[in-house]
């Protein structure tokens, strides 16, 4: 009898751990990157480094809570990485600076930076009212639905800043208060200092945090990924819920696209190419799910730190690019693998 | 009788699941060349039986013996393998392939030598033209499925069945979708594979069918074999009797409500836009009373609820609640009319699996935990949610736990939770206790009757008799999507319901 107690409370403790194991691989996996990347590049693990990745994890975050709100709902958004191309084109246009030799608006006057920013941000919206309606009220499949605005989105863009007869450019000489925005930051003391941005990101992620945890709207998107029938029944208006989420995610590209140009300066319609397909990955790794109704704002957030931190550490690694796109894929699949045996097991 | 006269023995076949005894030392011998009915109510165990045959379920206690030998199936292919077919009730072909992919799926004639293997169209043609001709069966083998009519889909299993050579075919209720010509030449069909030494073990609720056709009637009641018959010996009247005669002693809780002469739901002529679902219903439903909705499975009458909770589209009809004439058109506006349906397919429609008991039992409630500041007040929402779930006695370790680990029965209660929540006035409760265990009926009932009691207006549908005649203060019975009639709970009688049910089969 004592000895079956034994077995079984080893068994549990075993269960336990991995079950543990399960459930925070993916922050496991990252600590052990870390760790093993600090060890054998020890400048990884420099502050200045560390506040690199934050900063460019902070633009992804962004449209990765976006990405991650729909998938929520079973859904899916293409047109994500070219609607930060569409909207970064947008702002950066309007924030020229006046001596810049070849503006997109010559005769544009200079206004105040917050202006700019919110065009791109309702341009975002207005893709995101465009993408919601189609898959609400025409009930074409989201990842269709997308698929073909992701491509207008590309074409609306390539007009944009196209010139003829030297066809479309990159659109450069932004104006500093902008690019300080994305890469200017608070000072504290000495090196230390708090950038913009990631105080920018950190306010939407407890946005988003608020929204799917606090509200009614974000309680019904759980439902609606759960079990779209059951929610119609109990009452949810389905049609309306998806609008709103594909809206939220609009309007955050419009942000995150605002932020890329300001960081790099500049912005080409090329900007954001395939940028949806890495805020899908790293949703997945962050847990959730794409059959819907699963998923974190901590799990998005720890999808993409895992992303940029993999990136970074594989450069400081000297490891080729070519090879870390191998690793990023094999890390996608091996953390959904790994992720869905929670669920495997209880049918 | 020799034993070897049958071709397919099962006896003493008792199965359990948690709770339930779904069958009870039941026994079926079909003889070759036969046509045997097998017939019951809904739920008396003639689906658990068949997929007992079928290996779908394994069998707690008894044996089945096919042509003298034991046998043990361990899925639908040795069934298959072993010369058994069945027809579901269900058609599933697949749509966008022809008619002779669908026939041989699985088993294509193939030429070729060693791994290079390919499919011999040729052969496969001749092979399904064969079996057509020889059963009569006008389908062009080429032709999608998508392109066929229900009944000719129903051939092609038919001639799926017997290119597997097939000594014995099951057919659950197949001719509920057909014409009256359709179920002449299925007949004839079934006449010819009798006569050719197959037996058939044929499904149906249609009394005037199942004398035309059967040579041998089997009949089941809660999960037990009540005797099987000569079809030359029985009536409609008889079978009815047989199918329903049992006793039924305190399954039921007392009842206290006082229904009322106010009526607080009238529908009239709902017609539905689909042709083959309801039409020109028309119903009262008073203060405080349970009404009953009898009628056997295609009846319509989850259609006719869900229409009314505003789930499906309406061609004609009116509604009044509360003596006010109402047009509901979405859930939404149901549920605002302080109205509440329990759907029949608590899977499918009811539960959310992968969010937690809590947010399962709040998901029609979430406005009224709106505070000022458009967050939720989870404080009050974990307060209500424990007090629902101490209140119905779900089992469950608490309000975090996640829904789909809970039993059929806690799961139910969960979404009676959901809807006392939005303090309702009408309960449309649509099979309440289905895939419930017995213990759990009895709580569920207990709920029901305190409700009534509490002066809610409750409708519920159900498919058993005994529990239809147990609760209801007045029973509506609907047959082919029309209302045969509306009985006095105390003093209708099963034989009643089961006449007005099959009226017009």
């Amino acid at each position: 009898m004592a000895q079956a107690e034994t077995t079984t409370t080893g068994i549990t403790l075993w269960k336990t751990a991995k079950d543990f194991a399960a459930k925070k691989a993916v922050l496991l996996v990252l600590a052990l990157l870390v760790i093993v990347t600090g060890i054998a590049q020890p400048n990884f693990l420099s502050y200045d480094n560390l506040i690199n990745i934050l900063m460019i994890t902070s633009v992804y975050v962004i449209i990765a809570l976006g990405e991650g709100a729909i998938l929520i709902t079973k859904g899916t958004d293409l047109s994500a990485g070219r609607v930060v191309g569409l909207t970064a084109c947008v702002a950066a246009s309007m924030l020229q600076r006046s001596d810049y030799a070849s503006k997109i608006f010559p005769d544009i006057p200079a206004m105040p930076l917050i202006v700019p920013i919110l065009i791109a941000i309702v341009v975002g919206l207005i893709v995101g009212i465009i993408n919601g309606g189609i898959v609400a009220w025409l009930k074409v499949p989201p990842f269709i639905a997308t698929l073909g605005t992701m491509t207008i989105a590309y074409g609306a863009v390539s007009l944009y800043v196209d010139r003829p007869p030297h066809g479309a450019s990159p659109i450069g000489g932004l104006r500093n208060d902008f690019t300080d925005v994305a890469n200017g930051a608070i000072p504290i003391a000495g090196n230390v200092r708090l950038p913009y941005i990631i105080i920018i990101a950190a306010v939407v992620l407890l946005l988003m945090w608020v929204i799917l945890n606090r509200t009614r709207l974000g309680k019904n998107i759980y439902a609606i990924g759960a079990n779209p029938d059951a929610a119609e029944v109990s009452g949810v208006n389905v049609n309306k819920t998806l609008i709103i989420v594909y809206i939220i995610a609009g309007a955050l590209y419009g942000l995150a696209g605002s932020l890329q140009a300001a960081r790099q300066g500049s912005a080409t319609n090329n900007l954001g190419y395939g940028w949806e397909l890495d805020a899908i990955s790293a949703c997945v790794i962050g847990g959730v799910s794409t059959t819907g109704g699963i998923g974190t704002v901590g799990g998005m957030l720890t999808g993409v730190l895992m992303l940029t931190f993999m990136n970074n550490a594989l450069v400081f690694l000297n490891v080729s690019p070519y090879w870390q796109n191998v690793v990023k894929g094999i890390i996608i699949v091996s953390a959904v693998a790994v992720d869905i045996r929670k669920y495997l097991k209880k049918r | 009788m020799a034993a070897s006269d049958y071709i397919l023995e099962m006896n003493n076949i008792s199965k359990s699941f948690p709770g339930v005894k779904a069958l009870d030392g039941v026994s079926l011998k079909v003889k070759p060349g036969t046509v045997h009915a097998l017939m019951g109510e809904n739920g008396a165990g003639k689906s658990t039986l068949m997929k007992c045959l079928f290996g779908i379920y394994g069998i707690d206690e008894g044996e089945v013996i096919l042509n003298g030998a034991p046998v043990k199936f361990e899925d639908a292919k040795d069934a298959l393998k072993a010369g058994i077919s069945m027809i579901h009730q269900e058609l599933l072909p697949i749509p966008y392939r022809s008619v002779m992919e669908n026939v041989w799926l699985g088993r294509y004639p193939v030429t070729g030598f060693g791994p290079f293997k390919f499919v011999n169209n040729k052969k496969m043609l001749q092979d399904t033209k064969a079996i057509f001709e020889e059963l009569q069966m006008d389908i062009d083998p080429t032709t999608w499925v998508v392109n066929l009519s229900v009944s000719k889909i129903q051939s092609m299993e038919i001639a799926k069945a017997v290119s597997f050579k097939s000594k014995i075919i099951i057919m659950d209720e197949p001719t509920s979708s057909l014409t009256e010509n359709e179920v002449g030449h299925l007949f004839r069909i079934i006449k010819k594979l009798r006569a050719e030494g197959v037996a058939i073990i044929y499904i149906s609720h249609r009394m005037e069918e199942i004398l035309k056709i059967a040579d041998e009637v089997s009949i089941m009641r809660d999960g037990k074999s009540v005797g099987t018959y000569p079809a030359a010996e029985l009536t409609t009247d008889i079978i009815i009797n047989k199918m329903v005669g049992r006793d039924m002693s305190n399954r039921f809780p007392p009842r206290e409500n006082r229904p009322s002469d106010e009526v607080v739901l009238r529908v009239e002529d709902f017609t539905s836009p689909d042709p083959k679902s309801f039409r020109n219903v028309t119903f009262d439903l008073r203060k405080g009373e349970i009404l009953g909705v009898s009628g056997l499975v295609g009846a319509q009458r989850t259609e006719l609820m869900e229409t009314i909770f505003g789930l499906r589209p309406l061609a004609r009809g009116k509604l009044w609640v509360n003596g006010k004439e109402e047009s509901i058109s979405s859930p939404i506006q149901a549920i605002r009319r302080k109205m509440a349906l329990l759907t029949e397919e608590r899977r499918a429609t009811g539960i959310f699996g992968i969010l937690t008991v809590s947010d399962n039992v709040l998901a029609a409630n979430w406005k009224t935990y709106i505070r000022r500041n458009f967050l939720l007040d989870l404080k009050r929402c974990d307060k209500d949610v424990k007090k629902s779930i101490d209140m119905l006695r779900v089992k469950t370790p608490s309000g975090k736990a996640f829904m789909q680990n809970l039993s059929g029965g806690n799961q139910q209660k969960v979404i009676f939770s959901r809807w006392l929540l939005t303090e309702p006035e009408i309960l449309i409760l649509d099979e309440p206790t289905r895939g419930i265990d017995v213990g759990a009926k009895y709580e569920i009932y207990t709920i029901i009757a305190d409700l009534a009691k509490r002066g809610k207006s409750i409708i519920m549908i159900s498919s058993e008799l005994p529990e239809i005649l147990g609760m209801s203060d007045r029973i509506m019975v609907m047959c082919d999507g029309r209302m045969t009639g509306i009985l006095e709970g105390a003093s209708a009688s099963q034989e009643e319901i089961m006449r007005l049910s099959t009226q017009f089969m």
